[in-house]
């Protein structure tokens, strides 16, 4: 790795570090990590849409017609029709003229709307409703069995009669939890408890990989810490006109840092008991 | 003991935060491996992969954020080194915003890979260039994935006249008599957001293409029914999912590295959560008893 690389390697370490400080509490390396993020990632937004939205999609577009005459002997000059549409969404910064937004408001809802409904229907309710109830698409028709089983009651097969079965009555006893037009006593408060149970296995089942997720990204840090950054700076093949010693400094002005602000914390944490204690 | 279980309830959060880290980093320096089982929905994965015949394309959707990377990135350099070893083409999208960059240090890193030797599952490839424009196309980023996704339906020419580098796709020589999803054999959607969605909506639903899905762990379970509907015909859950995967196409990677950090880690958070609902109860009981319950 290349001293410059390096260092800025160091400094995603840091940043990296930094971050993770917030565990401990607010300080203003994490607010300045923070900061960071969010700036860059603003920043890095609106040059990735300029250049791969505006600039294909209008400019380029748009680039055989004359500035002066308005673009409008381009010969795709109905490219301008968005763009005064896009404009206009600009308008919501004025009170007296906020009410124009609501012409591209209401012309981008209105396709998207008609766009997803058809879509969304079919993939969210008919397809899961048929993949319920019938086997073969290209037969279609009820297959009861799906209700009850097609045989086996393997508990830990999704696909056995046991899975299904139990799939069928979670699922209406998860839906009768959410009825609310009639008192959840009797029978149907027992159906009910058992769809908070059922719901509760779900929300496990996330939380489960949820934790997992959390745990990778820590994972990560620690992969990167250790193989892009201390590695790097330990490889004595790494060198800056034949020395290693920069890398070397780089590495352990870092670890001052980082040792230096925890020993501040903690004198700060300690000192701060101390005069509390009085006080009590 | 009842004193114990209050002091536990009282303790200080950062002190479970730090016992953690030195559990991961005790984890993390140790040298063990542990089992990885791959499940049922990775299989279906690569089993349809590894049956594809050479110079069919694949096209994978990289649409993840450097948020996701862990879980993600290990997927990428996966399946694309399989892809390349078998002498498939890739095809790569990337519809979330900071996805471009991440596709291309994906690309570099395995195009190094793929120079050297290397054997997996007990199978030889010679090492090879790998060609941009012959081997793989990299689409790029465009901005409102749902409209991406439908023009793309339609001709990959519509969203994307040209290629990321700016090479026009018609003078690409694997994109030559490629037009939509018809001409590629599968759809493989990395993403950490709801991207996931609008390949399934407005991608699979829409134009009937064989889906697989590489998710995050926190999304992972609530695209399951979309499996069981066959809507899509495979899912990688998470870092689990792709440390499944490295192992059946016998690549170890950060994935499985990372697999040996995620027991310890769980086996603690469990430990937890059982030994702060006991003393939630215990807890509870004495309050009850104290107020003459």
């Amino acid at each position: 790795m290349d001293f410059t690389t390096f260092l800025w390697t160091t400094f995603a370490a840091f940043v990296t570090l930094a971050t993770f400080s917030f565990l401990y509490k607010d300080n203003p390396f994490y607010k300045f990590a923070e900061h960071l993020v969010v700036g860059v990632a603003a920043g890095y937004f609106v040059i990735i849409l300029w250049h791969n939205g505006l600039v294909p999609n209008l400019f380029r577009r748009l680039a055989d017609g004359d500035w002066y005459l308005l673009w409008l002997n381009s010969t795709m000059w109905w490219y301008l029709i968005p763009a005064i549409l896009g404009a206009l969404m600009w308008t919501r910064f004025s009170k007296r003229w906020s009410w124009v937004s609501r012409w591209p408001m209401g012309l981008y809802i209105g396709i998207s709307t008609g766009v997803a409904i058809p879509l969304e229907m079919s993939n969210r309710v008919s397809k899961q409703l048929y993949a319920t109830m019938i086997v073969n698409p290209q037969n279609p028709g009820i297959d009861w069995a799906n209700f009850w089983g097609h045989g086996g009651f393997d508990l830990l097969d999704v696909a056995s009669g046991f899975s299904q079965v139990l799939i069928f009555i979670g699922a209406v006893a998860a839906l009768i939890y959410f009825f609310f037009s009639k008192a959840h006593t009797g029978i149907f408060g027992k159906a009910a408890t058992f769809g908070i149970w059922i719901l509760m296995i779900g929300f496990g089942a996330s939380f489960g990989f949820t934790v997992m997720a959390r745990i990778s990204l820590f994972i990560n840090r620690l992969q990167f810490i250790d193989q892009e950054w201390i590695q790097h700076a330990m490889n004595p093949e790494n060198m800056v006109n034949g020395s290693h010693w920069p890398y070397q400094l780089v590495f352990w002005a870092m670890i001052l840092v980082v040792v230096g602000y925890m020993v501040f914390e903690l004198v700060q944490h300690f000192s701060s008991k101390g005069k509390a204690a009085p006080a009590e | 003991m009842i004193n114990f279980f209050d002091r536990l309830m009282r303790l200080d959060r950062r002190w479970i935060f730090l016992f953690l880290i030195v559990v991961c980093i005790i984890a993390y320096v140790s040298d063990f491996d542990v089992p990885i089982m791959p499940e049922r929905e990775v299989e279906t994965i690569y089993e349809f992969v590894d049956s594809l015949p050479p110079g069919e394309i694949v096209m994978i959707a990289i649409d993840y954020d450097p948020n996701n990377l862990a879980e993600l990135h290990p997927m990428t350099y996966a399946i694309v080194e399989q892809c390349w070893r078998k002498n498939l083409k890739v095809l790569i999208t990337s519809l979330s915003q900071n996805g471009p960059g991440m596709a291309d240090e994906a690309l570099r890193s395995i195009t190094d890979s793929l120079a050297e030797t290397k054997t997996y599952n007990g199978q030889v490839y010679e090492g090879r260039e790998v060609v941009n424009g012959v081997d793989y196309c990299f689409l790029g980023y465009k901005p409102y994935f749902a409209l991406v996704i439908l023009g793309m339906g339609q001709n990959f020419r519509l969203p994307f006249p040209e290629d990321y580098y700016g090479t026009p796709l018609d003078s690409i020589p694997m994109m030559q008599g490629v037009l939509n999803y018809d001409d590629v054999a599968c759809v493989i959607d990395l993403s950490g957001g709801n991207i996931t969605d609008y390949w399934i909506s407005y991608g699979q639903n829409r134009f009937n293409f064989p889906l697989a899905l590489g998710l995050t762990g926190v999304m992972t379970a609530q695209y399951y029914p979309y499996l069981g509907s066959g809507q899509v015909f495979g899912i990688m859950g998470g870092l689990l999912g792709a440390a499944q995967y490295e192992k059946l196409v016998d690549n170890a990677g950060l994935a499985r590295d990372g697999m040996r950090v995620q027991l310890p880690a769980h086996i603690v958070i469990i430990l937890f959560i059982l030994v702060g609902n006991i003393g939630f109860f215990v807890d509870r009981r004495n309050r009850h008893r104290a107020e003459g319950r």
